[in-house]
C-alpha cells in the first residue's frame, strides 16, 4: 500500500525493519518516499512504530534492516548531529539552563557561525514565531504555547531542509493546539521545508497534512491525502481509526464488478462497494460513515439502500445531533445530522427507516 | 472595600487572627508529631554541642578551687619579675589545704599543667603536705611553700595562675591555633611546637582531594545508573550500596590488606615486574592510603545525590542537542553537564563535610602523615583528657565548615543543591 522508493524522493525508507529485542519487529518492511516540501504525518496508536520510524530518521535509532535515504544518500551510518535535520520534541526539550536566545543560538554556535550572524538569525527566527520579546527569558518562565513556539523556532533556526516533529502539540490545551496546528502548517509551507509529523491525534493529522501515513502493527496501513483517507479507507483498521464509523458484519453473497451484495448476520441483504473482499462467501465488515446515513425518506437519493432501525438515544451536541440506533442487531449504530431548522429530532423508541448510497457503504476485510 | 482596613471574618474579628486561631490546632498537632524527634535531637545533639562549645572557653575550675588566691593575685603585677607578697602565699596555702581535703587539688594542677608543664606535680606534692598545715597560725607561707616545692618560687607559675584565673578563657582557642599567652599577650608558639595549623590545613587539603576523587570516580557511575535500562541499573545500584552493608572496619582493614607492602597490589606489581621486590611501594599508613580508603568509603555519598539529579534530566535534552548539530562531547558538556551540577554540589558538600570530620579511617590507615584534625580531637578527648582543647578544636572545625557552607551558598547558591 505504501509507495515504493523512487529516485527523486527527498526522504525515502526502503524495506526498513526495526527490532529492539531480536524477537519481534516493531517496524515491518517499511517503504515510504516523500517529495521535497511535503508535509507528511505519521498517524497511529501508541506502539504502532511511528515514533520508532521518526527516531530512525533522526538517527537516534538504527534500522535493523533496510536503507533510509535523505536526498538520495543513505544516512544509515551518519550520526544524528551530521544529518542536519531539525527536530521538535514532545516536551520541547528546551535547555533549562539557557535563555531562549541562547537556546536558539546553540545550533548556530556548534556550526561555528559568527556572533553577528548568529544574533541576526536568532532574532529573525524568534520574530517568525512572534516571540521576539522573549529572548532573555528562560524556558521555565514561558507558558506551554510559548515554549512550543520557541522549540519550533530552534528547530528551524539553522535552516534545515527536513524537520521532524514528535507529537509537538500533545501537551497543549485544545484551543492552543488548534491555533498551533494552523501556524505550523503555514510556516512549513511558507518556508518550503519538508516535514515529518508524528501524532496519535487524527484531527491533527487530517487538518495539517498533505499526506497521512496510518501506522498499525509496524506497517503503513494506508498512505493517502486526508480526504481520501477519510472517505475511502482501504481497510477496516483505517476505517475504524480515522473518524467515526459504523460497521455491520456479514458475508459476501454476490460480486457484481463495482458492487457486491452482502448478507448481514440478521439476514438482511444490502449493496456495497467491495474494497478488499474478492470472493463470494468471504466474511466482511461493511463500513458506513455516520454523516452519510439519511433518515429523511424524502431526501433519499436514487439507488439508496434502506434498512429498518430503532432509535435508542438522541444526543444534542449543538451544531449536530448524534443519534444512536439499533440497525441489523448492532446497538452502536451512530448517525449524525446537521442542526438545521427543518431537521427532525428523533425520539428514543421510534421505528424509522434509514438509507445510504452503495458508494458510501464499503465492504472491507473482517479482521 | 479599601485595602487599608483589615479584612474581618463573619463574627467581626480580624480575618488574620481568625485564621491563626483556625490553624493553631493543626500547628499544635504537627508539633506533637515531631516532638519526639525534636526532643531526641535536643538531648543528643544540640545540648552536647552547646556543652562542648561552652567547655572550649570554660575555666571556672581555677577560681572555684583557688578562690582566695585568685582574689589575692588580682593586684600583683606579673611583669615586675618579683614573686607575689605574703598575702598571696597565705591565700594559696589556705586554698591548697581546703582543696586537699576535698581532693580537688590535682584537678586544678592538671588544668594548669596544660598551660605550663610541671604545675601538675607542684600541686600534687604540695597538696599532700597541705593537709597538716595550720593555716591560721603557720607561716610565713612564702618560705614554707617554696620549701615544699621550689616551683612556688618561680614567678612564671604565678603568672600562669593569674592568667588563667578568670572564669572564661581564650587559652584553649589560642592553643588550638598554635598560639600561647606570653609576656606580651598572645604570640605564636615556637615553630617546632606548632601542630594544629598543619593538621587543619592537611585535613582541608585531603578532604578536598577526596571530594575531587569522588567526583571523578562517581560521575560516570551515576551517569550509568541514570541511563542504563532498569534491570542493569538495579544491579549496579546494589553494587554501589554494597559498601553500606559492610562494616566500616572491615572495609578499612581490607584496604590495609590490599595496600600494604606485602599486600595484594604490591605483589601483583612485583609479579608483573613493574616494581622491584626490594622497592615495594608504600601505599598505606600515609596520606595516599587515607585518600584511597576514604574515597572508597565516601563514594556512595557522592554517587547517590548525583544519580538522583541525573535521573531527572530527560534523555531528550541530549537528543535535542545532537539533532541541533552538537557532537556527543558538546552535547554532554554544554547541555547535560550544566544540568547535573546541582548533584555534584550536593555530593561534594556531603562528602567534604563527612571527610573533614572523619576519624576511624585516618586513625587506622593514616599513619603519622595521614591523620586528620579529628584524630587529634579524639586524642584530647580520650587520652590527654584536655576536653577544653578538644572542644576548641571542634568548635574551630565547626566554624570552618559553616564558613565553607556559607561561601558555597554565595558562589554556587544553596538552592542549586538538589538531592533529587
Amino acid at each position: 500500500m505504501a509507495d515504493s522508493g523512487n529516485s527523486d524522493a527527498f526522504v525515502a525508507f526502503e524495506r526498513v525493519q526495526k527490532s529492539y529485542d531480536g524477537e519481534t519487529l516493531v517496524v515491518k518492511d517499511l517503504n515510504l518516499s516523500m517529495p521535497k516540501g511535503e508535509f507528511l504525518t505519521m498517524l497511529g496508536p501508541s506502539g504502532s512504530g511511528k515514533t520508532t520510524c521518526l527516531m530512525m530518521l533522526a538517527g537516534f535509532e538504527t534500522a535493523t534492516h533496510g536503507d533510509i535515504l535523505l536526498d538520495g544518500v543513505s544516512i544509515n551510518n551518519i550520526p544524528p548531529h551530521k544529518r542536519g535535520i531539525g527536530m521538535v520534541f514532545q516536551n520541547y526539550a528546551l535547555f533549562p539552563h539557557m535563555t531562549i536566545a541562547e537556546n536558539l543560538s546553540f545550533p548556530l554556535e556548534v556550526r561555528k557561525m559568527g556572533k553577528s550572524e548568529r544574533e541576526e538569525k536568532v532574532k529573525r527566527a524568534l520574530d517568525m514565531v512572534e516571540m521576539g520579546a522573549f529572548g532573555g527569558r528562560r524556558p521555565a518562565q514561558l507558558s506551554g504555547g510559548q515554549q512550543q513556539r520557541v522549540a519550533l523556532a530552534r528547530a528551524l533556526v539553522f535552516e534545515p531542509e527536513l524537520v521532524l516533529m514528535d507529537e509537538p502539540l500533545g501537551a497543549l490545551d485544545k484551543q492552543l493546539r488548534e491555533k498551533m496546528q494552523f501556524e505550523i502548517t503555514h510556516l512549513a509551507h511558507e518556508l518550503g521545508i519538508t516535514t515529518v509529523y508524528v501524532t496519535h491525534d487524527q484531527t491533527e493529522a487530517l487538518t495539517m497534512s498533505d499526506r497521512v501515513a496510518v501506522f498499525n502493527d509496524g506497517r503503513i496501513q494506508q498512505l493517502a491525502p486526508p480526504d481520501l483517507l477519510y472517505e475511502k479507507p482501504e481497510n477496516s483498521f483505517v476505517a475504524q481509526f480515522i473518524g467515526e464509523n459504523n460497521t455491520l458484519e456479514g458475508v459476501v453473497t454476490e460480486m457484481k464488478g463495482d458492487t457486491c451484495v452482502v448478507r448481514l448476520d440478521d439476514g438482511e441483504e444490502l449493496d456495497a462497494t467491495p474494497i478488499n473482499v474478492t470472493s463470494v462467501g468471504e466474511r466482511t465488515r461493511v463500513s458506513i460513515r455516520p454523516e452519510r446515513v439519511e433518515v429523511d425518506k424524502n431526501r433519499l437519493q436514487e439507488g439508496a439502500h434502506t434498512l429498518k432501525a430503532e432509535v435508542l438515544e438522541f444526543i444534542y451536541m449543538g451544531d449536530i445531533f448524534r443519534t444512536r440506533l439499533r440497525v441489523a442487531g448492532n446497538d452502536e449504530f451512530i448517525i449524525k445530522t446537521r442542526n438545521a431548522p427543518d431537521q427532525v429530532r428523533l425520539e428514543p423508541g421510534a421505528q424509522i427507516e434509514i438509507g445510504w448510497l452503495p458508494e458510501d457503504c464499503r465492504a472491507l476485510d473482517a479482521s | 472595600m479599601s485595602n487599608s482596613e483589615p479584612m474581618l471574618a463573619a463574627d467581626g474579628t480580624p480575618l488574620k487572627r481568625s485564621l491563626a486561631r483556625a490553624l493553631r490546632r493543626e500547628k499544635m498537632r504537627a508539633l506533637m508529631l515531631i516532638a519526639p524527634l525534636l526532643l531526641f535531637i535536643l538531648l543528643t545533639f544540640i545540648l552536647p554541642v552547646a556543652d562542648m562549645l561552652y567547655r572550649s572557653v570554660d575555666n571556672k575550675i581555677v577560681s572555684e578551687i583557688l578562690p582566695r588566691t585568685v582574689v589575692a593575685l588580682q593586684d600583683w603585677d606579673a611583669d615586675s619579675g618579683e614573686l607575689p607578697d605574703e598575702a598571696v602565699f597565705a591565700a594559696m596555702a589556705a586554698d591548697l589545704q581546703q582543696a586537699a581535703q576535698e581532693k580537688t587539688h590535682t584537678k586544678v594542677g592538671v588544668r594548669l599543667n596544660y598551660e605550663q608543664p610541671g604545675i601538675s606535680s607542684l600541686f600534687r606534692k604540695s597538696g599532700r603536705k597541705a593537709k597538716k598545715w595550720n593555716v591560721e597560725e603557720g607561716g610565713p607561707w612564702k618560705e614554707q611553700l617554696i620549701e615544699v616545692h621550689k616551683g612556688w618560687g618561680d614567678p612564671e607559675v604565678w603568672r600562669t595562675i593569674q592568667t588563667y584565673s578568670p572564669r572564661v578563657t581564650q587559652g584553649y582557642y589560642l592553643n588550638a591555633v598554635d598560639m600561647q599567652v606570653g609576656t606580651n599577650g598572645a604570640e605564636m608558639r615556637p615553630e617546632n611546637e606548632q601542630i594544629y595549623g598543619i593538621l587543619f590545613w592537611r585535613t582541608m587539603k585531603m578532604s578536598l582531594i577526596i571530594t575531587l576523587s569522588c567526583i571523578a570516580l562517581g560521575y560516570p557511575v551515576a551517569w550509568l545508573l541514570a541511563n542504563l535500562p532498569a534491570r542493569h541499573a538495579n544491579l549496579l545500584m546494589i553494587l554501589v550500596l554494597l559498601p553500606f552493608w559492610t562494616s566500616l572496619l572491615v572495609r578499612t582493614s581490607a584496604w590495609k590488606i590490599m595496600l600494604q607492602q606485602q599486600g595484594v597490589i604490591n605483589d601483583v606489581l612485583v609479579w608483573i615486574g613493574f616494581v622491584a621486590d626490594d622497592s615495594r611501594l608504600v601505599m598505606i599508613n600515609n596520606q595516599f592510603g587515607t585518600i584511597v580508603a576514604m574515597t572508597h568509603i565516601l563514594l556512595p555519598f557522592m554517587i547517590l545525590p548525583m544519580y538522583s539529579v541525573m535521573q531527572t534530566i530527560p534523555p531528550s535534552y541530549l537528543r535535542a542537542a545532537k539533532s541541533l548539530g552538537a557532537t556527543n562531547w558538546t552535547a554532554f558538556w554544554r547541555v547535560y553537564f550544566p544540568q547535573s551540577i546541582p548533584g555534584i554540589g550536593a555530593g561534594s558538600i556531603l562528602v567534604f563535610i563527612l571527610a573533614i570530620g572523619y576519624y576511624i579511617t585516618p586513625a587506622l590507615v593514616g599513619g603519622t602523615t595521614g591523620t586528620f584534625i579529628s584524630n587529634r580531637i579524639a586524642f584530647h578527648i580520650s587520652s590527654s583528657l584536655n576536653w577544653g582543647l578538644a572542644a576548641a578544636l571542634g568548635a574551630i572545625l565547626l566554624a570552618v565548615v559553616l564558613i565553607l557552607y556559607w561561601a558555597y551558598d554565595k558562589i554556587v547558591g544553596i538552592d542549586n543543591v538538589k538531592l533529587g
